[in-house]
């Protein structure tokens, strides 16, 4: 694990993205000349309309998806030019995803979830064991701890989720529409739970939504139209 | 693997189909495994537990103790060959016996051997018109002290003792001295009739090993030495036997392969949204694929080992003597190690798929 670089160092810079996909004599432009930095510890919520292109972008962040053409830069390390083994360390150790649909393991109970995290990359053992602890606790799950998925509510799943995510210490979380299976209420309170998770960590994070209430809870919107990113 | 061992504990509904029909294949396998071994060691046993170096058959007998006639000439040329400590004589006849209290028609098969030399397990020869009878004979209410008739003469022979693993062709073994043996020959089979001194066989043993047969071969004309081994194998129908059940084996265990190869197949189809998510967040192909081997062997080995239990409960179920089953450890073992090799191929099948899962999956809508 590297060490995170100085607060000045961005979390993430995009330069130029390009994202085409291919499916037979089909081109699908999911992102054109994309450009986009978000600082060490900033929250950028990004807001487009239905195939916009944002999944897209994040997992080009988040190390999934390879970009056509294009730059990416998370903290200092640079992953354009990675190969699958190397995306896959570097999932393990800089970053976090909370995906749109919750995707937890159905026979794993809510700690053992964090944990897999660990079992899959590092294997620190003890301090991860604290860490899931820590965070189970900070996010309301304390008593939750050895309920399956399926003994969870929707909002329980999604804290889950988030705290998967924080697992391995990310330089950078990606929420792909953290609350979309929400109401608002309940989705106000997750966004709640992330600002301050986020700011207490000091850790940069992306938010995809629709829902222009979940921005209030970003330090700053940036909008996407059909794969084309406007401030 | 943790996860591997974990999915297996807490969701073991998804795997009971695949463990009952590899512990009901691991079934066949040991019990049509436990069969051969009976049948091979009830073929087989009289040859097996001669403590010698060679067999000496007639030229043209084809190993068959039948077939074959040693002069005493022979004999004496054999014991004069340079390594050559003991030689004795052996003769069999095969014979129905009538067992008392059993009815008129209901004999008992049996091998009547006249000896010289003592097998293992069998003790000197005991006196005249006794006889050492072989435990499957317990089948067929033979029991210590009775008189068995044996052959359309009824020829009397007392039972005095008893002992283990001497059949041959699925006869048991009793096991008479060689006056003994060719009164009850020549009285039952007048045109095999043996005179004094001339026996069906020889078994020599030499203080040069396994190389007297071939010293044999070489120095008598007219006879076949075999080494015990060779004898074994040479027992018509043995190796066609052993050839026949092993290629039933051998489907058997490529049926548990292709039956793994099936079932892990279609678990990866379902789980290709966990292994998208697993790999999303971090996990290799290999630490995925590596569960799912675990799983595939771990399943293997509870099959194994409830089979393994189930026919050594069979064999204790099934009277001995009523059907040549035998069950050792090692047939258990060889065929759980040929089933956990099926396991690995099988569950390899499906790493093309394991490896094609794209992380990019997990992000889906
Ligand atoms: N694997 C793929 N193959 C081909 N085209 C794809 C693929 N994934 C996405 N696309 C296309 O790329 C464009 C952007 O998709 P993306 O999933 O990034 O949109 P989105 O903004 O996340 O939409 P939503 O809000 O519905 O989740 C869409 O036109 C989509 O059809
Ligand atoms: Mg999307």
């Amino acid at each position: 694990m590297t060490a995170h670089a100085s607060e000045a160092t961005p979390a993430l810079q995009m330069a130029d993205i390009r994202k085409v996909y291919r499916m037979g004599d089909n081109e699908v432009v999911a992102l054109d000349h994309a450009s986009l930095t978000v600082g060490a510890d900033e929250i950028v919520a990004l807001v487009g309309p239905s195939g916009s292109g944002k999944t897209t972008l994040c997992s080009i962040a988040g190390g999934i998806l390879s970009a056509t053409s294009g730059t990416v830069t998370v903290g200092t390390e640079e992953i354009s030019g990675y190969g699958d083994k190397e995306l896959t360390t570097f999932r393990q150790n800089q970053v976090g995803f909370v995906f749109q649909s919750v995707n937890l393991v159905p026979f794993l109970n809510a700690r053992e979830n964090l944990l897999v995290v660990d079992e899959l990359g590092r294997r620190e053992g003890k301090p991860a064991r604290d860490r899931a602890d820590r965070l189970l606790d900070e996010l309301g799950l304390a008593d939750r701890a050895k309920n399956l998925p399926s003994q969870l509510s929707g909002g329980q799943k999604q804290r889950v989720a988030i705290g998967r995510a924080l697992m391995n210490e990310p330089r950078l979380v990606l929420f792909d529409e953290p609350t979309s299976a929400l109401d608002t209420e309940l989705g106000g309170q997750v966004m709640e739970l992330i600002q301050s998770e986020m700011k207490a960590r000091g850790t940069a994070a992306i938010v995809v939504t629709h829902d222009e209430r979940i921005t209030e809870y970003c330090d700053r919107t940036v909008r996407i139209t059909d794969g084309v990113l406007a401030a | 693997m943790r996860l591997a061992i974990k999915e297996l504990i807490r969701q073991p509904g998804r795997f009971v189909t695949a463990a009952i029909i590899l512990t009901l294949i691991a079934i066949l396998l040991m019990f049509l495994g436990g069969l051969l071994d009976g049948l091979i060691r009830s073929a087989t046993g009289a040859v097996r537990a001669q403590q010698a170096d060679a067999i000496v058959y007639s030229e043209d007998a084809q190993a068959s103790f039948l077939r074959s006639r040693i002069e005493p000439d022979v004999r004496a040329s054999i014991e004069a060959i340079d390594g050559v400590e003991e030689v004795g004589g052996l003769g069999v006849v095969q014979l129905g016996a009538r067992v008392p209290g059993n009815g008129p028609r209901d004999l008992a098969n049996v091998g009547v051997w006249g000896y010289e030399l003592a097998p293992d397990g069998v003790p000197e020869p005991p006196g005249p018109g006794e006889a050492w009878a072989d435990e499957v004979l317990k089948a067929d209410g033979v029991e210590i002290g009775d008189e068995l008739l044996v052959g359309p003469s009824r020829s009397p022979l007392v039972i005095v003792g008893w002992v283990e693993d001497t059949s041959f062709n699925g006869q048991g073994g009793l096991w008479a001295d060689v006056d003994t043996w060719r009164a009850v020959l020549s009285e039952n089979r007048p045109d095999a009739v043996l005179a004094d001194g001339v026996f069906q066989s020889l078994v020599v043993r030499s203080s040069g090993g396994d190389a007297v047969a071939a010293s044999i071969n070489g120095a008598v004309d007219g006879v076949e030495a075999l080494t015990i081994d060779d004898a074994i194998d040479a027992i018509p129908g043995v190796t066609e036997q052993q050839t026949t059940f092993n290629q039933i084996l051998g489907v058997t265990v490529v049926i548990a392969l292709v039956v793994i190869a099936l079932f892990f197949a279609l678990l990866t189809v379902e789980r290709t949204a966990l292994y998208g998510v697993l790999k999303a967040i971090g996990a290799r192909s290999r630490t995925i694929f590596a569960g799912l081997v675990t799983q595939a062997v771990v399943l293997t080995l509870i099959a194994a080992c409830i089979a393994g239990a189930a026919v050594v409960v069979l064999d204790l179920l099934i009277p001995p003597g009523a059907i040549p089953l035998y069950i050792s450890a090692s047939r258990i073992v060889t065929s759980t190690v040929l089933l956990l090799v099926a396991a690995v191929i099988g569950s390899a099948f499906s790493l093309r798929r394991v490896l094609r899962v794209d992380p990019a999956s997990a992000l889906g809508g």
